[in-house]
């Protein structure tokens, strides 16, 4: 991926930080762009450096359209365009359908779908000049086989699934291509503050026995990401211990 | 005017010779799939200072042409 531009929403922290990692190992120059964590962002930034890629963080709203548009620029401007992008900044607000306000649906739609399409739609133009790019859009299991309390994730996720698949036909023509990497039970800061029951009862629910880590996301979206999966579109990669077959 | 400049940009995005492209000229004489004709009408928008509406019905030189002439005017 030497010479390429990768571009990762909530790439500060977590599974986002991981993929960011896991491009610049493979050479990609990376932009993060993050919501409030300047500190995480920073961090983020100087490991992205060491390992030898050129990098920036841009604070950005990706449900704010303009702010999408304007950091896609900076980016363009700083490091170059953008070869690859992944959507992966993602919020929850989990309640009971009945207990979740109408606001908590929306601001997880807006966030986790809309910032996805904002992304794309600002990242589009020169990727079509260009007849060549990668998008992958980090979806969920949630989005695929449902979750209780999380009617709004779980609705953003899936509606990332449909969203793939339209830009995959849109843009196949060009040399695009556009997948969707679904995660299921991965370690991340929100399972390190689960109780020991409720974590136990999510692996129960795995076949292979165990929770997935941040580096197993990382490396299928490097795979989807790379020369190597040129001619796959519009697939959605699980990556879930068997979570959901 | 407005033909001239977008012919000259049509020219210059396919890589074709100006003089083949007439007002009569319609997308799919000039081999411009929906992509390249979004993608021109962008570029387009951006040195014109125009926002230009499409729909199907706009399938030839002559009627994008229409188009950014109302943009213009609106």
């Amino acid at each position: 991926m030497k010479g390429r531009v990768a571009l990762v929403t909530g790439g500060s922290r977590g599974i986002g930080r991981a993929i960011a990692l896991k491009l610049s190992s493979l050479g990609a120059d990376v932009a993060i762009l993050y919501a409030g964590r300047e500190d995480a962002a920073r961090e983020a930034v100087g490991l992205l450096e060491r390992q030898g890629s050129r990098a920036l963080a841009i604070q950005c709203d990706v449900s704010d359209y303009r702010q999408a548009e304007a950091a896609v620029k900076q980016v363009a401007e700083t490091l170059g365009n953008v070869d690859i992008l992944i959507n992966n900044a993602g919020i929850v607000r989990d309640a009971l359908a009945m207990r979740m306000s109408p606001e908590d649906f929306a601001a997880v739609v807006d966030v986790n779908l809309n910032g996805a399409f904002h992304m794309i739609r600002a990242c589009l133009p020169a990727l079509v000049r260009r007849r060549s790019g990668r998008i992958v859009n980090i979806t969920s299991v949630a989005g695929l086989m449902g979750n209780a309390g999380q009617a709004n994730y779980a609705s953003s996720k899936a509606g990332l699934v449909g969203l793939t698949k339209a830009i995959a036909r849109e843009v196949a023509s060009r040399g695009i291509t556009v997948n969707a990497v679904a995660p299921g039970f991965i370690e991340t800061d929100m399972t390190g503050s689960m109780a020991p029951a409720t974590l136990e009862k999510g692996i129960s629910a795995v076949p292979m026995g165990r929770i997935g880590s941040v580096e197993d996301v990382a490396n299928a979206v490097a795979f989807l990401a790379g020369d190597g999966a040129g001619y796959i579109t519009g697939c959605v990669l699980k990556v879930d211990g068997g979570m959901y077959i | 005017m407005i033909f001239e400049k977008v012919a000259e940009m049509l020219a210059d995005y396919k890589g074709i010779d100006v003089s083949t492209i007439a007002p009569e000229s319609t997308f799919a004489d000039l081999e411009l799939d929906s992509l390249d004709v979004a993608d021109l009408v962008m570029q387009i928008e951006d040195a014109l200072g125009v926002n230009i509406e499409l729909d199907p019905s706009v399938t030839n030189m002559a009627a994008l042409v229409k188009r950014i002439e109302e943009a213009k005017n609106a």
